[in-house]
């Protein structure tokens, strides 16, 4: 500024895109949620059948847990849930790491995985019915079956990006097959595996309650079935509410793990 | 133990890297290999250590590696090399697991090998919490902990900056006095093969030949006092590479 030569601060343009974690605002979130909800239904602006009022809901959980039902259907819907998950995850390891080590693995079971992870889960579930009978083995195999392809692709994935580096050094070494794969190879690829896990979880809960809902006695999918054929929306709300539970009990158990596991990243 | 290269010819593809390459590497001694980029010093390397297979050629072992050397040929690498998730004992003991040595001469090695690297306070950090000079000590403590016969360098401290790389020659230069090894150090730093090589081969544009093999004389740990000395027979080298470096540099890059 030639005709006014005054000095000012260069102007800030950096900062941003760095997103931190904010303790409480989430939960401020929902309460603020459920608060607005319990007083659009206490002062009649939504219709008690359209939607409950969170304190109905929670009036109808009382009632789960006095009854005794609770454990009944949240035992029966978790050990189907955890077996389910377990055997896919296990096994979506396995095949992951084949395809991640062997060019004939690779080559067999990439299209194969491909075909085969679009296709809904639930559209096969009566063909698992028919498969593994209307018990628990159509409703475990349905999920061990959500649970595979994801963890599979995760998990090759993560064999792909370990550093080649590295594997070149335990060669250089000497170490053995075995060594390379369980010292370098495993670590190397749980950045990848363990996000997977959060993905197939959320995918087993999904398919859990579509599985629960056809031919189940307990179970959180059975009783929410069952308080919708009712019209008892407190219950289903209730139902729903245990779900949520669920769902980010696990998710903070992965959570947990990644940080004990993953200590050593940046 | 003496490694002899014999008549070495390598190609990727149809294209040729290295070129009727004979070459002794006498024990006791360092042989750096110099060469405009590309012109396949760190294939070469690779050659030398089993990594890969030379399509013409042989590299040969010359006598019995030491009876005592868990992995008669072994590397230390430009990128270091380390597992991020093991600390710095984890690294080192990484190396000798395989060997079924028992806990107490395990520890026994890692604790000899940092104290020679002064990285005993060391032992239990990540290699996330240390700066590039200490992650390259840390591979010389593993690299010196299995007991090499020949330690093959690729650009050791290419990675790091000037001054560190200062600190860490004189520590090379430190462990060779006390306990002379063998070594091949590829590099493209004219001063660092000048204070370290005993031998310093001079390599072609791609395909790699060896044009020429300059000796020096001067003692190692002599050599950072007499740097003025060491300036001819860089710029020697310089003038060998020189030509070929700025042709190498205006080269397209294909795999």
């Amino acid at each position: 500024m030639p005709e006014n030569p005054t000095s000012q601060p260069v102007p800030f343009r950096g900062g941003g895109f760095n997103p931190r974690p904010r303790a409480l605002i989430g939960l401020a979130v929902m309460v603020v949620l459920i608060a607005v909800w319990e007083t659009g239904c206490r002062t009649g602006i939504i219709h008690p059948l359209v939607l409950p009022a969170p304190s109905e809901a929670a009036t109808a959980f009382m009632e789960l847990v006095d009854s005794g039902l609770l454990w009944t259907h949240l035992g029966a819907s978790l050990s189907r849930l955890v077996i389910g998950w377990t055997a896919g995850t296990i096994l979506g390891i396995t095949v992951g790491f084949a395809i991640g080590l062997f060019s004939l693995a690779r080559a067999g079971m990439v299209p194969l995985v491909a075909a085969i992870f679009p296709i809904p889960k639930i559209a096969l579930l009566p063909l698992f019915i028919i498969w593994f009978g209307i018990g628990e083995g159509s409703k475990v195999a349905t999920i061990l079956f959500g649970t595979f392809f994801p963890t599979v692709v995760a998990t090759y994935g993560g064999v792909d990006n370990v550093d080649r580096g590295l594997i070149r050094m335990g060669q250089s070494f000497g170490l053995s097959w075995v060594s390379i794969v369980r010292k370098i190879i495993l670590p190397g690829a749980l950045p990848a595996i363990l996000p997977g896990f959060r993905i197939s979880a959320a995918i087993a809960i999904v398919l859990l309650v579509a599985a629960e809902m056809i031919g189940a006695e307990f179970g959180v999918g059975a009783y929410i079935l069952m308080a919708g054929s009712l019209m008892a929306m407190d219950q289903l709300i209730a139902g729903v509410a245990i779900l949520s539970t669920i769902g980010l009990t696990v998710s903070w158990i992965i959570g947990r793990a990644e940080k004990a596991l993953l200590r050593w990243r940046v | 133990m003496q490694l002899i290269l014999n008549g070495i010819n390598h190609r990727y593809g149809s294209m040729p890297v290295l070129s009727d390459i004979d070459l002794e590497i006498p024990a006791g001694e360092i042989v750096c290999i110099v060469g405009p980029s590309g012109c396949g010093k760190s294939t070469l390397l690779r050659l030398i250590g089993g990594l890969e297979r030379p399509d013409e050629g042989a590299v040969l072992e010359h006598g019995a590696p030491p009876a005592d050397s868990l992995n008669p040929l072994t590397y230390i690498f430009q990128d270091f090399a380390l597992l991020p998730w093991r600390s710095v004992a984890g690294n080192i003991s990484l190396a000798l697991e395989d060997h079924g040595l028992g806990k107490a001469k395990t520890d026994a090695i890692i604790d000899d090998v940092l104290a020679r690297t002064k990285l005993s306070d060391f032992k239990t950090a990540l290699p996330r919490q240390l700066s590039g000079g200490m992650k390259q000590r840390v591979a010389i403590a593993r690299a010196l902990a299995v007991r090499p016969a020949v330690l093959l360098m690729d650009e050791p401290l290419s990675a790091l900056d000037s001054q560190t790389r200062e600190l860490l020659m004189d520590d090379l230069v430190g462990l060779w006095s006390k306990t002379p090894f063998t070594a091949v150090y590829v590099t493209h730093n004219l001063n660092e093969a000048v204070r370290l090589g005993h031998k310093i081969v001079v390599l072609s544009r791609r395909p790699g030949r060896i044009r020429e093999v300059v000796s020096i004389d001067m003692p190692l740990a002599e050599r950072a006092d007499r740097v003025g000395e060491l300036a001819s027979k860089q710029e020697q080298l310089w003038s060998l590479i020189r030509d070929e470096a700025a042709a190498a540099d205006m080269e397209l890059i294909d795999a």
